[in-house]
């Protein structure tokens, strides 16, 4: 038997000869630095759930309406009468969630170990996108069940690019296809979310892998292993400080991926809508253009970015400032490599400053998501009374802010201005026995 | 002929002619599918014009109307209403409608053809929701010295009753008023310039 197999390997073989050897360049003869830690998880759940994404996304088309007059009434139809389409559907959208809660830890590791320097500069940009390409995905998969969140929620996005002077009015009713979000509107989306967005999403997952394996995984040491000893008990010249990916990594990977799932299988099975903030309570009723939803909020994964939108006013008659903000908030991410000039990678080395800069960075990320979630509007009379709420809410959010946009700025002078004070890096991984 | 000289500056302009034509080739094809985006001619023709029959609504109750799928507020102001709408000016963005957000007839601290008919789109000038009316001239939670007018639940503006925004809210723009005009004493056309109906 086993002749046979091998035959059937070798046919194949003749037939493509890269097969095998670009498996080995990325599973069994690619060098991971041994001391990856927890955080090194991310990267591969991130993989998973876009899996997940896919499959479960495939089978709700087969029973989903892409129309403004049936696509809320398909989405309650494969709640209740598909079988097990309660469970597809609650993959899909807890999946949507965990997946942002994934590739937020994910891309804060890059932050912490400087994953985004030198040379991996073109991994750090690659994987931006897919955070962009990724937020737009998930923003059109919100409108499609056609609930009055999805209406509302698609109307407040668009409305952003009305902002934009001079063609502002023409290009939302060119995103739209009508005067307000419609069923033309729910169509395209649905084109770009089930077609357009997903390919580009999963080229861009290619590239960024390539780009990644090209130059090496960075560690929680910021040691570059490819500088370092070589030979290792594979092959005598390869990085000392690596092993192979698999099975070493896929098998590590395996136990995050067995957690991973517990934890998703709790919330699937026990709270799927999480309290109303994977799935909100609004768009369990339907698109209705002529009754705002009282507080209209995003999901989650966008209150940082939708808080940082509110606490700018508008000045000189338009509102195009809270819009520029929101979006350089994410340009500035994109700009990373270029704005930490600090050569040491990992915060286990850097100074101080940057430690705590790092710190106040993902709280005010965290509180502005709080602001742009309608929480702290929610507190402020609770724990202070009598107060004026709107005063003490920009008051908050605006700090937050200053905070988010103070990181870049902190972090340019600080690299620049010879004010960090490293620690010495050493020569390899700290745990290379 | 293998041994012919290259002729490179010939080479060059051969394939950047190639490459500006086929340049505006792509750029040709791409219009169509750029244009599928616009409003369709059936969404266009949904746009026509609505006419309200106003004939019932009380003083100081507003009515909701349908116009391109926008909300059109229809408002029967009191005297009250009314009187306080001047003594706001200080309190707001552009009190005398100066930027433009209506049609060049409506004009005034009312902007409306008839002062007690208020006619507005029902969309926040910030990110397009639908403000909520507050008409009772008395402190509200969002404002102790309240004077009537529309709030959005969303973002939190304020507006009068003339739908002119408060300053020190995210809306930059007071709410649009759209063309109308008067049919006769109990119906008004929404979509139609007095002008061009007449």
């Amino acid at each position: 038997m086993a002749n046979v197999f091998t035959r059937m390997g070798d046919w194949v073989n003749e037939r493509a000869p890269g097969m095998m050897p670009a498996y080995r360049k990325h599973m069994t003869e690619y060098y991971a630095p041994k001391n990856f830690n927890l955080w090194y998880y991310f990267g591969s759940l991130a993989l998973l759930v876009l899996v997940n994404q896919i499959v479960t996304g495939i089978f709700l088309t087969m029973n989903y309406k892409t129309s403004a007059a049936e696509a809320f009434a398909s989405v309650e139809y494969i709640m209740r009468d598909v079988e097990w389409g309660w469970l597809i559907r609650y993959m899909h959208s807890t999946g949507a969630s965990l997946f942002f809660v994934v590739v937020f830890l994910h891309m804060f590791r890059g932050l912490m170990y400087g994953s985004y320097k030198k040379p991996r500069e073109l991994v750090w940009l690659l994987g931006m996108l897919i955070f962009l390409v990724l937020m737009a995905e998930a923003f059109m998969g919100y409108v499609l069940p056609w609930g009055n969140m999805s209406f509302w929620g698609a109307k407040v996005i668009i409305s952003l690019f009305g902002t934009i002077p001079v063609i502002g009015g023409t290009l939302v009713e060119w995103i739209m296809g009508d005067y307000l979000p419609a069923d033309a509107t729910l169509n395209r989306f649905f084109a770009l979310h089930v077609i357009a967005l997903p390919l580009v999403l999963l080229l861009l997952v290619v590239l960024h892998i390539a780009a990644l394996h090209e130059v090496g995984s960075n560690n929680p040491d910021g040691v570059e292993i490819k500088k370092g000893p070589k030979g290792n008990r594979w092959d005598a010249l390869k990085p000392a400080d690596g092993i192979p990916f698999h099975p070493y990594y896929t098998v590590k990977d395996l136990v995050g991926v067995g957690f991973f799932l517990l934890i998703a299988a709790f919330i699937i099975f026990f709270a799927p809508t999480f309290g109303g903030w994977f799935l909100e309570h609004d768009n369990f009723i339907p698109a209705n253009n002529l009754v705002t939803p009282s507080h209209i909020k995003p999901v989650w994964y966008f209150t940082p970015f939708y808080a940082i939108l509110r606490m700018i006013p508008s000045f000189f008659g338009t509102a195009v400032w809270g819009v520029l903000a929101m979006f350089g908030a994410i340009a500035l991410l994109f700009a990373l490599p270029w704005i930490d000039a600090g050569k040491v990678k990992s915060v286990r080395y850097r100074g101080t400053g940057f430690k705590v800069a790092l710190g106040l960075f993902a709280a005010s990320f965290i509180l502005l998501g709080a602001v742009g979630a309608g929480v702290t509007a929610e507190v402020i009379p609770e724990w202070f009374g009598d107060v004026d709420v709107t005063f003490w809410e920009n008051l908050f959010g605006r700090l937050m802010t200053l905070i988010y946009f103070g990181y870049f700025v902190f972090l340019w002078l600080y690299t620049r201005r010879g004010w960090e004070t490293t620690r010495p890096v050493p020569e390899r991984v700290t745990t290379h026995d | 002929m293998a041994n012919e000289v290259v002729d490179h500056g010939r080479r060059r302009f051969l394939t950047a002619t190639t490459s500006v034509v086929g340049g505006v080739g792509v750029v040709a094809a791409v219009v169509p599918f750029i244009k599928s985006w616009e409003p369709s001619e059936r969404a266009k023709a949904a746009g026509a014009p609505v006419m309200a029959d106003i004939g019932k609504i009380e003083l100081g109750q507003k009515v909701d109307y349908a116009w391109r799928g926008l909300p059109v507020f229809v408002v029967r102001r009191t005297k009250d209403q009314l009187a306080v709408l001047p003594s706001l000016a200080p309190r707001l963005v552009d009190p005398n409608s100066e930027v433009d957000q209506q049609p060049t007839y409506i004009k005034g601290p009312a902007r409306s053809i008839k002062p007690e008919w208020l006619v507005l789109i029902g969309i926040c000038t910030h990110l397009g929701c639908v403000p909520e009316f507050f008409p009772q001239i008395k402190p509200e939670p969002f404002d102790p010295n309240w004077k009537g007018g529309f709030f959005c639940p969303c973002h939190k503006s304020r507006y009068d009753l003339s739908g002119r925004v408060f300053s020190g809210v995210p809306a930059p723009k007071n709410l649009q008023v759209p063309p109308y005009h008067f049919v006769d004493d109990t119906h008004i056309q929404i979509g139609v310039d007095p002008k061009e109906a007449g």
